[in-house]
């Protein structure tokens, strides 16, 4: 039910008149609507969805009235021709960047201005378009780093090695170990991350997302720079990350091909509009969006990047 | 508060502005210099002392004003040409830190060898302008000072039609701009930071005779440096506009913090009211007045 | 720069521990008792106090990622609180005076830390020099900290340690040792803590670190706390061990630039590097003024010396940066991995 995502400070917050909200509440029901034809069943409630962002930068608009719903458990894509405006899309979810209008909609809180820090506890991973590894740490810490947000001891405690401390510590690393070893990254771990090939280094910010078991996945580009076979095995991750820990994936991604394998619905964006939303099969024949891509989308079934 | 000293506060305030105009003379040269480089240059202080320092003991053995001058000219151009081989192109592209850690190494060889070659004493430095007081209806304005600001005036004027008139300036801006693309169409950036640095080097020239004719020319001539950093902080790193007005504001604050707050604090404090400012305002404004704000790409 | 990272793998008995074990007994058993006065006053202490320094401000620039030009000015906090404390406070034991100076400390290095939120790289480091100079000022200007006393100099009080005092120059060595030891001891435990971890992500990558659920405001303030307060111990030494006075001179732009240097010629985010740095920038003074008076005989005067030391150290600052970026440890590493050491991990 609609209910379930407003709640009555978004009405205050957007200065919605009712007019709006019976409005905004009959596109929901839209969108929830289309939960019939598709997809995996799930619950209709969205894990998370925006409502009306728009966002510009000094004139130039990235983002115009997008409204966006993504169900629990499924992948879903976000596609579109470069500078569209998919990256300013999951910036603004993370709170990176402060949409000008419009609201965030993550479980059952409603958002103007997600902030940043309060991202891992609300379940939220996101991995980067340029890496944004730490550096000046191996494979295992930088995963381990993804489990930040649990730590409750003390810097002394951690210091002397009291209890806590080595408890967080320990289940720190098993998480990791295990994470690791799903990634098949376990043979690098002690490595510092900086010298890793490109596409390890992907799947190392992977790892670090998924150790904090978030409820929400964002990936941008993780594929970006890969070898087909390595994009074959990221793909089979993904897949397999959200079957085991009942991840919710948002996946932004250029190659056309394996986003129509990979994903359960797309969304396509132009110029900061969404042109079209649906499943795989209804984006590929959908004509505004082939216009977008002048004719490309076709051609790429085979797994080749735009 | 009718007999408040209204011409006083007048005199202060101009003679904050003032002493501020000197300040702005040394952060043009930082200007230059990160403008077209991203180097936060700490030596540009030492470089003031060296062109101060060879100047004044050319002079003193009795080699003719203008001589002296070109001669200076000539070394500062020539440590600019030096620097860039010997430090900053071994360092291309490592982060700007490195960089202004280099040249906190770069500032303590130029101090060194500059007393190393020229001693340690301390030399008066006349350019023939007398330090009198200038009344202009019951303010009294140091006529150096005036003679300071008119110079300051001059090289900001000839920086500015330089960036904006002519080839060199052009390619500065684009070095300034995008390095790759300035590579791209076939600037020598080699060349152009050389330049860069003989640019800097002349700037400090001009404001180490300015600043040695008041202070004298000793080691703590180099210090001045560490006023210049304030008002590129206040003004921006790499805005020309914003040294003047930086320094026009540092100038005055201090001026007027000394004389008016001074007292309660048993006076002396001119020796951090500048960056406790500057401080207090970057805290509204973390790029400063007129820099470029810093957008994170991630 | 590339930054070695610290070993996080939990309390092994390791190879590793080895070699600093062994120098730390040496330093023990075996110095004290073969040492002549200047070794002492002249080599070890001034070497003590400076690497306790660096350890501190390496946690703060090395592993957090925060420049900071002022570190001489929490010398002086450390020195001039502990000697107030030890002086107004009847009965005070001298370490606990040590430690509420060094909390002293750490509660001004987090009001002057205050501005990294807003802050970064220039911009920060020109702030920290508001700490340097303002710090500088009111030691001068309020006698009080002097005790009121004529000349501005007072006598640092004798090192006492559980009843047990430490004179001469052993004694003032060995309290000196003891208290480097502790404390660098802490300092690495920290390196290889979560938040050592949390340093280096705020450093590395401050948005990601954010993202993930690094409290960073937390983590920026409690590196300028923790640095501030060994620095601060080591300006204790500095003025107690080493030169038994307290004075404000001592601890100008001059000395924060010294520090600084030591932790990167020693090598950035490395405990060792402090103790390299330090070592380098305490033994190469009198070394040149050796071989200055030999080569050049009576033309060597102190002042040729000040300036020949000038140059050496801005040039080698310079050599470092360019050749080895990573300090003397990482050398110190690639050397001992060519000697086929059995410690061939990673630092």
């Amino acid at each position: 039910m609609p209910a379930a995502n407003y709640s009555y400070d978004d009405v205050l917050v957007t200065g919605a008149s009712s007019q709006d909200v019976v409005e905004k509440i009959s596109r929901s029901s839209a969108l929830l609507g289309d939960q019939k034809d598709g997809a995996k069943g799930a619950a209709p409630i969205p894990a998370l969805t925006l409502h009306g962002i728009s966002l510009s930068f000094g004139g130039v608009a990235a983002l115009v009235d997008v409204d966006l719903s993504i169900r629990p458990r499924e992948i879903r894509a976000i596609i579109g021709p470069n500078g569209a405006g998919k990256s300013s899309l999951i910036n603004v979810i993370s709170g990176v960047y402060r949409a000008d209008h419009g609201t965030v909609v993550i479980g059952p809180t409603s958002y103007r201005h997600v902030k940043t820090e309060r991202l891992a506890s609300l379940g939220v991973a996101r991995t980067f378009q340029n890496l944004a590894l730490f550096k000046g740490l191996s494979v295992i810490d930088n995963v381990v780093a993804g489990r930040a947000h649990t730590v409750r001891s003390s810097f002394a405690g951690q210091i002397l090695g009291l209890g806590r401390a080595r408890r967080e510590e320990a289940d720190g690393r098993a998480r990791a170990d295990k994470i690791l070893k799903f990634l098949h990254l376990n043979h690098v771990g002690d490595r510092l991350v900086g010298t890793l090939p490109y596409g390890l280094q992907k799947r190392v910010e992977l790892a670090r997302a998924l150790v904090a078991e978030p409820k929400i996945l964002l990936l941008d580009e993780p594929m970006a720079g890969m070898t087909a076979s390595e994009k074959h095995d990221m793909a089979d991750f993904i897949r397999a990350a959200r079957e085991q820990y009942d991840t919710t994936v948002i996946l932004i991604e250029h190659d056309i091909g394996l986003v129509m394998q990979l994903s359960d619905r797309v969304a396509v964006l132009d110029y900061g509009r969404k042109i079209a939303d649906g499943t795989p099969d209804e984006i590929r024949s959908d004509q505004r969006v082939i216009d977008a891509y002048l004719g490309v989308v076709a051609e790429n079934e085979d797994g080749e990047g735009i | 508060m009718a007999d408040f000293d209204w011409l006083f506060l007048i005199e202060v305030l101009v003679g904050g502005l003032l002493s501020g105009i000197m300040y702005s003379l040394v952060a043009i040269g930082f200007v230059l210099i990160y403008k077209t480089s991203g180097v936060l240059n700490f030596a540009q202080g030492s470089m003031l002392l060296f062109a101060a320092l060879t100047f004044v003991s050319l002079v003193e053995r009795g080699v003719p004003f203008v001589l002296a001058l070109a001669i200076t000219f000539a070394a500062m151009v020539l440590i600019g040409i030096a620097v860039e081989r010997t430090v900053l192109r071994p360092l291309t592209n490592k982060p700007p830190i490195t960089l202004f850690m280099a040249t906190l190494g770069l500032s303590y060889i130029i101090e060194g060898a500059a007393q190393l070659t020229w001693g340690t004493q301390v030399h008066a430095l006349e350019l023939g302008i007398e330090d009198i007081p200038f009344d202009l209806g019951g303010v009294f304005i140091s006529q150096f000072d005036l003679f300071a600001a008119a110079v300051a005036a001059v090289m900001v004027v000839a920086l500015s039609g330089f960036f904006r008139y002519t080839r060199v300036g052009l390619a500065f801006r684009a070095v300034a701009d995008d390095q790759f693309a300035a590579l791209a169409v076939g600037l020598k950036l080699p060349w152009i930071w050389a330049t860069v640095w003989a640019a800097a080097g002349i700037v400090a020239l001009v404001a180490g005779l300015l600043w040695g004719a008041r202070l004298g020319v000793q080691f703590s001539l180099s210090l001045v440096v560490l006023k210049a950093l304030p008002v590129l902080v206040l003004g921006g790193f790499d805005s020309i506009l914003g040294a003047i007005v930086g320094g026009l504001l540092i100038g005055a604050v201090e001026k007027l913090a000394e004389v008016y707050v001074g007292e309660y604090f048993g006076g002396g404090i001119e020796s951090w009211i500048a960056y406790v400012a500057a401080l207090a305002f970057l805290l509204i404004r973390p790029s400063g007045l007129f820099g470029q704000k810093l957008v994170e790409r991630v | 720069m590339t930054v070695i990272t610290a070993d996080f793998r939990s309390g092994q008995f390791t190879s590793r521990w080895l070699a600093p074990a062994a120098l730390v007994a040496v330093a023990y058993l075996v110095l004290p008792f073969i040492g002549s006065t200047y070794i002492y006053e002249a080599i070890l202490m001034p070497f003590l106090a400076l690497s306790l320094a660096g350890v501190g401000l390496n946690l703060l620039t090395g592993y957090a990622g925060q420049v900071s030009l002022g570190s001489a000015a929490f010398m002086a906090v450390g020195a001039f609180a502990a000697y107030n404390f030890n002086l107004r406070v009847d009965g005070l034991p001298l370490i606990v005076s040590i430690l509420l100076a060094g909390l002293s400390a750490a509660a001004i290095g987090i009001v002057f830390g205050l501005p990294s939120l807003r802050l970064k790289g220039f911009y920060l480091a020109v702030s920290t020099l508001a700490a340097q100079f303002f710090v500088q000022w009111t030691l001068t200007k309020f006698s009080w900290f002097s005790n009121d006393s004529a000349s501005g100099v007072i006598d640092a009080p004798p090192l006492t340690l559980a009843g047990v005092e430490f004179t001469g120059p052993v004694g003032r060595y060995l309290f000196s040792l003891t208290v480097v030891v502790v404390l660098t001891f802490l300092a690495h435990r920290l390196t290889t803590s979560q938040t050592g971890r949390n340093f280096i992500a705020v450093r590395d990558n401050e948005t990601a670190a954010r993202i993930i659920g690094v409290p960073v405001l937390k983590t920026k303030l409690l590196a300028f706390a923790i640095s501030s307060f060994i620095i601060a111990v080591a300006g204790v030494l500095w003025a107690f061990a080493y030169l038994r006075t307290v004075e404000p001179a001592g601890f100008n732009l001059d000395r924060s630039f010294q520090i600084l240097f030591i932790i990167i010629i020693g090598g950035l985010a490395s405990t060792r590097g402090a103790f390299l740095g330090a070592a380098l920038i305490v033994v190469f003074p009198l070394v040149l003024s050796r071989l200055g008076s030999f080569l050049l005989g009576d033309l060597f005067d102190s002042g040729v010396l000040d300036m020949s030391q000038r140059i050496v150290l801005g040039a080698l600052i310079i050599l470092f940066l360019i050749l080895e970026p990573d300090g003397l440890s990482s050398l110190w590493g690639k050397i001992r991995r060519r000697l086929g050491s059995a410690d061939g991990r990673a630092a």
